[in-house]
């Protein structure tokens, strides 16, 4: 229930996305007091979404009926894409955000993204207009076909 | 004072160097030559800014004096920032920032690559986390290098200058001292000049391909920043940066 709880907190910039979904929440242990510890990674380094997020989970497992609820931040192992579910892949895609290339099987061959489709109208014919984005963890491009521009949740291995 | 641990001057300089850059990066947002660039200069600032929190929290951690991040941000003077030069100096045009951040992304990505097996839990995660997005913070500084340099003869003009301005204060990078010898020795920290020689590969391998000469002496004697001893670059960067912070202690929004 604890974990339920925290793993529906929304990510604040792309709100679309659960926590859970993005693979920022890491572990959720309740003790036998009722006592919760959470824990959580930063997607990037400096992203300052990370205290919002914090709260968030604070008041979310609160609100699921635990009144000890402690929220800790770990930086290793680092946070990839490849940690993006699937649900979360299509979430980003219905928003209008391309997703970044899903994860191989362990140990299989590195897949190498060649295009980026357009989320608005499935095209391959994208180009990339600039390596960064409104957030860390986006860059930004057009569809040559459609002309719209978009996000591009950007892999990070 | 007691004397100071090791490892807490260690975390310290690796923060200060992350924390100057990204005030000096973060300058450029508004003033960029195109606003793609606005963006991508400010995402490089935020990477560092959220490097040099986690250094510096944990240099205050270590010291056991119960500084907190903010306090070593705002309120040490200049003599205790232990920056290396490289990263004060003023922005000057778009091809000395440039050029300064091929060289220190180079650097910063050689080093974070080798501590990400230090012996120290913190360091060895903190690089770990970094060493991806330094990747990208390189990959950006070459491609505005070889755009440059490779482009107009007024861009190659810029960028041959650019490289002038910031050479002098590139062999500071790779000076090593007694407190980074002996951490070092534990396999916490990285003997940084170990590092010069994977530099001069990359940075030559872009400047050959840019058709940029790579510059040649004179070059002054390297820094003192470790030291707390900085250009004159410092002092109003600091005044910027801890204005806020000294006249509204504690402020937050």
């Amino acid at each position: 229930m604890a974990w339920a709880a925290a793993a529906g907190v929304l990510d604040p910039e792309v709100p679309v996305l659960t926590i859970e979904d993005l693979g920022v929440l890491r572990d959720v242990i309740v003790d036998e007091r009722g006592g919760v510890m959470v824990t959580i990674t930063p997607t990037y380094s400096g992203c300052p979404a990370m205290d919002a997020i914090r709260e968030d989970v604070e008041e979310a497992v609160r609100g699921a009926g635990f009144d000890h609820v402690e929220v800790r931040t770990v930086l290793s192992p680092a946070w990839t894409t490849d940690w993006m579910t699937e649900s979360g892949r299509e979430a980003l895609a219905a928003f209008g955000i391309a997703p970044p290339p899903a994860a191989g099987p362990p140990g299989g061959p590195v897949l190498v993204q060649l295009s980026v489709r357009c989320p608005q109208c499935g095209s391959a014919r994208t180009r990339e207009a600039s390596r960064f984005g409104s957030t860390a963890c986006k860059s930004m491009w057009v569809c040559e076909d459609c002309r719209e521009p978009f996000d591009h949740f950007k892999a990070h291995r | 004072m007691a004397e100071r641990l090791p490892l807490a001057i260690y975390a310290m300089r690796l923060g200060d160097d992350a924390l100057v850059l990204s005030h000096r990066l973060g300058e450029w947002v508004t003033n960029a030559p195109q606003l793609e660039e606005d963006v991508a200069l400010g995402n490089i600032a935020l990477d560092l800014l959220g490097q040099a929190r986690t250094l510096l929290s944990y240099a205050g951690e270590v010291e056991g004096t119960g500084r907190s991040e903010d306090d070593l941000a705002y309120l040490r003077d200049e003599r205790d920032f232990a920056n290396v030069h490289l990263v004060e100096l003023a922005n000057g045009d778009f091809a000395v920032s440039m050029a300064r951040q091929l060289a220190f992304s180079t650097y910063q990505l050689a080093l974070y690559d080798r501590l990400q097996s230090s012996t120290d839990e913190t360091l060895a995660a903190v690089a770990a986390k970094a060493v991806k997005e330094v990747d990208y913070h390189r990959d950006h500084a070459t491609q505005w290098v070889l755009r440059l340099g490779d482009g107009t003869d007024e861009s190659h003009r810029r960028m041959q200058a650019g490289l002038a301005h910031v050479w002098p204060y590139v062999d500071e990078l790779f000076v090593t001292d007694d407190v980074e010898q002996s951490l070092a020795g534990d396999g916490v920290a990285v003997d940084a000049s170990t590092l010069r020689a994977s530099w001069d590969e990359y940075v030559d391998g872009v400047l050959a391909q840019a058709t940029l000469e790579r510059p040649e002496g004179p070059r002054t004697p390297p820094g003192g920043g470790r030291r707390g001893i900085h250009t004159e670059a410092m002092g109003y960067l600091l005044a910027e940066m801890q204005s806020l912070h000294r006249a509204h202690p504690g402020a937050t929004w």
